[in-house]
């Protein structure tokens, strides 16, 4: 079964990233801008924050727009990224619905979610956790 | 030197004169001073000459992050350096929220911000580039929280930026006004926000995008996992649960609990406004600065209806700890839950120090009470008790509509310099305490300390232990020793950036091995030559602008009140202060 990074309750978010810092350091680096989860708060912390990952379509748009075959439909749902084939034009990024995809500024790829579920790992308040797809 | 350092040694200096910036890599202050407060005292000694005015276009601004920040858990603090607006010597304060992340991603180790802007202005601080943007509709803008709103809605980085910002009261230089970091978070003590306000600095604006290579991944990792368990554990389980609020009924218990400008060890309503009825009534929300699992952050709602119309109701957030409950409860008599959250609210919005604030307000009380001044300066009856009445004092603080307000927005010293009741005016260093009525060691620590905070040196600690262990004083000499030696073991805690709460977590093996992970190599003994090093560096700062312990105004209160450990002796702080004045002025001359 194919899995994915389900939000288990945003609520619980108290806003540490540390999944954010997780998911950078997966890369080897520290930083914010690799993650491909994300937290921020709703407009001033005291109203709670909301988590954006992506969220593993079944019929994936920014892989509908990609035109370079460089983001492929994952059975199950979600998508692989083959960066040699991305051309780096963005499509994808304004497809998302949820905006679940940001653009490497070093690289010019985005930042796609690899379902790894690292992230998870150092989340202290089980806001997020890796799921297997529900068919 | 280690290929980190390289990365944490930019420094960013901004002329707010000029409208200038520019990047400098100080890989001599970081491979040397590691970061933090370590290599921010450096750059003080450069920037700022003996004798300037803390208001005056001399003062500098420094902020400064360190190895382990967005690296580590816990490294979530920002040390901020200046000369004080409240007492006129070198002072630091220190700030969570998103502030250190973002100024490390940004691109920087350490900034330093000089001279006055003309016209009020904000900084907004990306990788490589600094805009200056007129502040002119921000002034006034009293709210603190307001600015922000406006801020986030104007600026990019949404989500990892941080914003710092003043209220009414840094510009209406307060002595004893903050700088507010995101929401809840501040750069307390010491004014800072006076000296934003000073040089028409209405805000910060940080915005994070800068990427580094870990040098060891494998490493990292290990040591990451081990950390970032430890800090999830029992060692800081107290500021997960409670929060340091939990401190009202165990200080209250044992009688260390400041109760109405320190006249009283106990107060009545401890119970009301204790961390355990917060939480039972009020607590509506925990947060976290970024890299911290603990989310020590505890948010109460307050829920009013309007007075001038039924059914209209608003639901407001405001941070609490111990210090704020504090300084507006317990030592301004304050037992109603309500009110104190309004108080706490209050003073977050005007951008005030809370401990300040409290202590300030606890001796007008006083004063009040025993006719030193009368309604015809204070406007409003001030009684224990009467929070309402304080909410008015404390607009009146910032706004100073008269010769009384104007001279308590310059802090307590100041005040009964002016209107008399010294022994009872509670400061050290003319600066207002942080809350502890544990004995003398905690008092002595707060005449030599740098930021006027419990976390100084944790001497209320020492009292605490001594009272538990029932063993009996140590001689002054070896007292003003024990201070030294954490306060010095300290500062290599917060050159590393590190929250103060990490204290349990972060020991000196597992600070050198996470040190290891990125190519330093410092061994437990080097660290802690270091931490002295940087004490003493310190100390001749304030040495050298002619300050001597010995010479403080010790008030009398403390004297007169009982603690756990008895009636403080006069003699015993006194010859404690002298010891201290000896120690520093043989290392001059060493």
């Amino acid at each position: 079964m194919v899995k994915r990074l389900a939000i288990l309750d945003a609520n619980r978010c108290v806003g540490c990233q540390l999944c954010m810092l997780a998911c950078s350091s997966r890369l080897g680096f520290a930083g914010y801008d690799k993650s491909a989860i994300r937290s921020r708060s709703v407009g001033g912390v005291e109203r709670g924050f909301t988590v954006v990952v992506c969220r593993a379509c079944k019929d994936p748009p920014c892989a509908r727009v990609c035109p370079e075959e460089a983001l492929i439909p994952r059975p199950g749902g979600g998508v692989l990224l083959r960066p040699e084939r991305c051309n780096g034009c963005g499509h994808c990024i304004e497809a998302c619905d949820i905006a679940a995809i940001t653009m490497d500024e070093e690289t010019q790829k985005p930042i796609i979610c690899i379902y790894c579920g690292y992230c998870a790992q150092f989340c202290p308040y089980n806001v997020i956790a890796l799921q297997e797809v529900e068919n | 030197m280690s290929e980190w350092v390289k990365t944490l040694s930019k420094v960013l200096y901004i002329d707010l004169a000029r409208k200038r910036y520019w990047v400098e890599s100080r890989e001599d202050l970081f491979g040397r001073w590691l970061g933090g407060i370590g290599v921010a005292t450096q750059l003080y000694m450069e920037e700022v000459p003996k004798g300037v005015d803390p208001l005056g276009p001399e003062n500098v601004i420094i902020f400064a992050v360190g190895p382990f920040t967005g690296i580590f858990p816990m490294a979530s603090k920002t040390i901020a350096v200046f000369k004080s607006p409240l007492n006129g010597y070198f002072a630091e304060s220190h700030a969570g929220g998103r502030s250190a992340l973002a100024i490390r991603f940004a691109g920087y180790g350490a900034m330093v911000i000089r001279n006055v802007s003309e016209r009020p202005v904000y900084l907004v601080i990306e990788p490589d580039r600094v805009r200056f943007r007129d502040a002119s509709a921000l002034w006034g803008v009293r709210s603190a929280e307001t600015v922000g709103r406006i801020l986030r809605g104007v600026t990019p980085g949404a989500g990892t930026r941080s914003i710092f910002r003043i209220g009414g009261a840094g510009e209406k230089l307060v002595r004893y006004s903050m700088v507010m970091v995101e929401t809840f978070r501040h750069f307390g003590r010491m004014g800072l926000g006076a000296v934003f306000g000073s040089k028409k600095l209405k805000a910060i604006v940080v915005v994070p995008r800068k990427n580094y290579r870990f040098p060891d991944m494998k490493r990292y990792r290990e040591v990451y996992q081990r950390i970032f368990e430890l800090a999830r554990g029992p060692k800081t389980k107290k500021y997960h649960d409670l929060g340091t609020a939990e401190n009202v009924l165990v200080l209250n218990t044992i009688g260390a609990l400041p109760t109405k400008n320190f006249s009283l060890g106990r107060f009545d309503g401890a119970e009301e406004i204790s961390g355990e009825a917060l939480v039972e009534n009020v607590l509506a929300r925990r947060v976290a600065c970024s890299a911290c699992p603990v989310a020590c952050i505890h948010l109460a709602a307050i829920r009013e209806e309007y007075e001038d119309e039924k059914f209209m109701y608003k639901t407001e957030f405001i941070s609490y700890d111990y210090e704020p409950i504090y300084a507006l409860g317990t030592n301004l008599g304050v037992k109603d839950r309500f009110g104190l959250l309004k108080l706490l609210k209050a003073v977050e919005d005007l951008g005030l120090d809370a401990i300040s604030t409290g202590v300030v307000l606890g001796w007008a009380t006083e004063a009040f009470e025993r006719g030193l001044i009368s309604r015809s300066e204070t406007l409003v009856d001030l009684r224990w008790g009467d929070w309402r009445n304080y909410m008015k004092a404390l607009e009146n603080i910032v706004k100073q509509p008269n010769e009384f307000y104007k001279t308590l927005a310059m802090g307590v010293e100041e005040a009964a310099r002016k209107y008399g009741g010294e022994d009872f005016a509670m400061a050290f260093n003319k600066v207002e305490p942080a809350g502890y009525l544990t004995g003398p060691l905690y008092f002595i620590s707060l005449a030599i300390g740098f930021r006027h905070s419990h976390l100084d040196a944790g001497a209320y600690s020492l009292d605490q232990k001594l009272f538990s262990s029932g063993e009996k004083l140590p001689e002054p000499q070896e007292a003003v020793q024990k201070i030294i030696e954490e306060e010095s073991w300290r500062q290599v805690l917060i050159s590393l950036a590190l929250c103060l709460f990490a204290r349990g977590v972060y020991d000196e093996e597992l600070v050198s091995e996470a040190l290891r992970s990125l190519g330093y190599e410092y061994s437990p003994e080097d660290l802690k030559k270091l931490g002295r090093e940087i004490y003493f560096e310190k100390q001749r700062l304030k040495s050298e602008e002619g300050f001597r312990a010995s010479r403080l105004r010790i008030p009398e209160r403390i004297t007169e009140t009982r603690t756990p450990l008895g009636k403080i002796s006069r003699e015993y702080v006194e010859r404690a202060l002298k010891e201290f004045d000896n120690l520093i002025k043989d290392r001059r001359e060493a």
